[in-house]
């Protein structure tokens, strides 16, 4: 049933498909994900700051974001941006912001809405003694969030956090309609050029499923062991 | 050293919790609170450090008035120590780090010194051996300790206690309310949140009933086992002494 195909493709573009192209991917799904984290947590704090406006611009933000399809903001991000920076900086012609840039934005954005709430359902299962007796102690509000309440937080949500994350890395595929060599960008364009489709998008979905499913039986190992600790 | 007058509080405009609620705490001296559930007694311990906000009357430490806005809250608080009727150990934290951390943070000490606080203050809770551990593997009366210790790794000028037994199973207890009298001994200013009366009657200079939001009683420990002056007062005092 194989005959007419040519696995070898594979075998002879991998160096270029994981060295240029794994690379871009992970690299944007680490770095969004770092991002997303802190600006998800900061996001998280201004909703639960207890300042009205705080909280209410926040949560446009979260509602903004979430109920936008991601391949809509990457593409107009990445039209935007340019011109968003001119006004900025007050240049007189658009900034000229990079594929991987102007990705790396868009999806830092996106995933801080996502990760906001997992963090502020994680501060919220912090049962009101703590953050009390941190207060007690003398530390400030500052403080308490960084020594106490964030890092249970954080350990609390590592799961899904993780789970997140692994969403994040199948979404970074959508670069594509900017024709960025990432992993599936790197796999379509072999394809392409040698017309081996089949053979390239079913090597891209096998890698693809392959990395998920590690990382996420890696999470449920990882819940075992919080469950325990608890 | 504590002075609270006319402290009025609501939870809510329909929920007052506090009614002119006036006593005070002298340096030295153990004042015990007891009352029924409900009756606020957590809520105006609350109050002295600021952890809960007032609408009336005023609180002052050391002098310094805990509802003045212009004062600096943490600093107070440092030099306020509390126990909480659930430990309230930071989890994530060896037992060391929960001595070392506001010392560390708050009065900027050396890691070093630090640790040496905090091996004293273990040691003398009878804890040292546990150092290293996570609150999580500790018992309730060792926990409950550990935050003893940890509040006392501050250096307070008084300590506030709310409900330090009552979360413990009942052999727990005494090994509590020993490090607690022994720190009553030592001439530690105490508020203490309690309905273990042994422990008032061994150490407690003077007694304070709270009702529904009210300081009905507030009478020096011989008097108020000998005679309580109200009835809402005798006839909690039968209820608790009854078991
Ligand atoms: N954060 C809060 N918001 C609204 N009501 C509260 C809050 N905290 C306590 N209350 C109410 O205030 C009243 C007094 O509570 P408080 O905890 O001070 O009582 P307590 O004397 O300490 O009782 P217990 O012996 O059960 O600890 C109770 O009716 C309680 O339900
Ligand atoms: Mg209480």
């Amino acid at each position: 049933m194989f005959s007419n195909f040519d696995f070898g493709v594979i075998i002879r573009t991998l160096p270029y498909l994981f060295y240029e192209g794994m690379t871009f991917t992970l690299m944007l799904t680490g770095l969004a994900a770092l991002g997303g984290l802190v600006f998800g947590t900061a996001i998280a704090l201004m909703r639960l700051s207890g300042y009205k406006v705080l909280g209410r611009i926040a949560g446009v933000y979260v509602d903004f974001m979430r109920s936008l399809p991601l391949v809509l903001v990457i593409f107009w991000f990445y039209f935007l941006v340019p011109y968003i920076g001119q006004w900025v900086t007050g240049a007189s012609r658009p900034i000229s912001v990079g594929a991987f840039a102007s990705s790396l934005i868009t999806f830092i954005m996106f995933e801080a809405a996502y990760f906001s709430e997992i963090m502020r359902a994680g501060i919220q299962s912090i049962s009101r003694g703590q953050p009390a007796a941190a207060n007690a102690l003398g530390l400030t509000y500052a403080q308490t969030m960084r020594y106490v309440v964030l890092p249970q937080a954080f350990r609390n949500m590592l799961p899904v956090l993780i789970t997140q994350t692994i969403v994040l890395f199948q979404d970074t595929s959508l670069v594509y309609v900017l024709s960025i060599t990432d992993f599936l960008g790197a796999a379509s364009k072999v394809a392409q050029r040698d017309g081996r489709l089949v053979e390239m998008y079913l090597f891209a979905a096998i890698v693809y499923f392959t990395i998920s499913c590690v990382a996420s039986f890696g999470v449920r190992r990882l819940q075992a062991r919080i469950a325990i600790i608890r | 050293m504590i002075e609270i007058s006319h402290v009025d509080k609501w939870y809510s405009p329909s929920f007052q919790v506090l009614t002119d609620c006036t006593t005070s705490v002298s340096k030295g001296e153990v004042v015990v609170v007891c009352g029924p559930s409900g009756s606020g007694k957590s809520t105006l311990i609350k109050c002295v450090n600021a952890l809960e906000p007032f609408q009336k009357g005023d609180i002052s430490v050391d002098g310094t008035k805990v509802n003045d806005p212009k004062t600096n809250l943490p600093k107070l608080r440092s030099r306020v120590g509390m126990v909480f009727q659930h430990f309230e150990l930071f989890p994530h934290l060896k037992i060391i780090d929960n001595l070392c951390l506001a010392q560390q943070k708050v009065l900027d000490r050396s890691r070093d010194k630090a640790m040496v606080k905090g091996m004293q203050l273990l040691e003398r809770v009878g804890l040292k051996e546990q150092a290293q551990k996570y609150p999580a593997n500790l018992s309730g009366g060792q926990q409950q300790r550990v935050a003893i210790a940890r509040a006392l790794a501050m250096d307070p000028i008084v300590m506030l206690f709310d409900e330090p037994t009552s979360a413990l199973d009942p052999e727990m207890v005494s090994e509590v309310l020993d490090v607690m009298v022994d720190l009553a001994h030592e001439g530690m200013t105490m508020m203490v949140v309690t309905h273990e009366m042994g422990f008032a009657r061994k150490v407690a200079n003077r007694v304070i009933f709270m009702d529904r939001g009210e300081i009905v009683e507030d009478a020096p420990k011989d008097d108020f086992f000998g005679k309580p002056r109200s009835d809402r007062a005798q006839k909690f005092l039968s209820k608790i002494l009854s078991h």
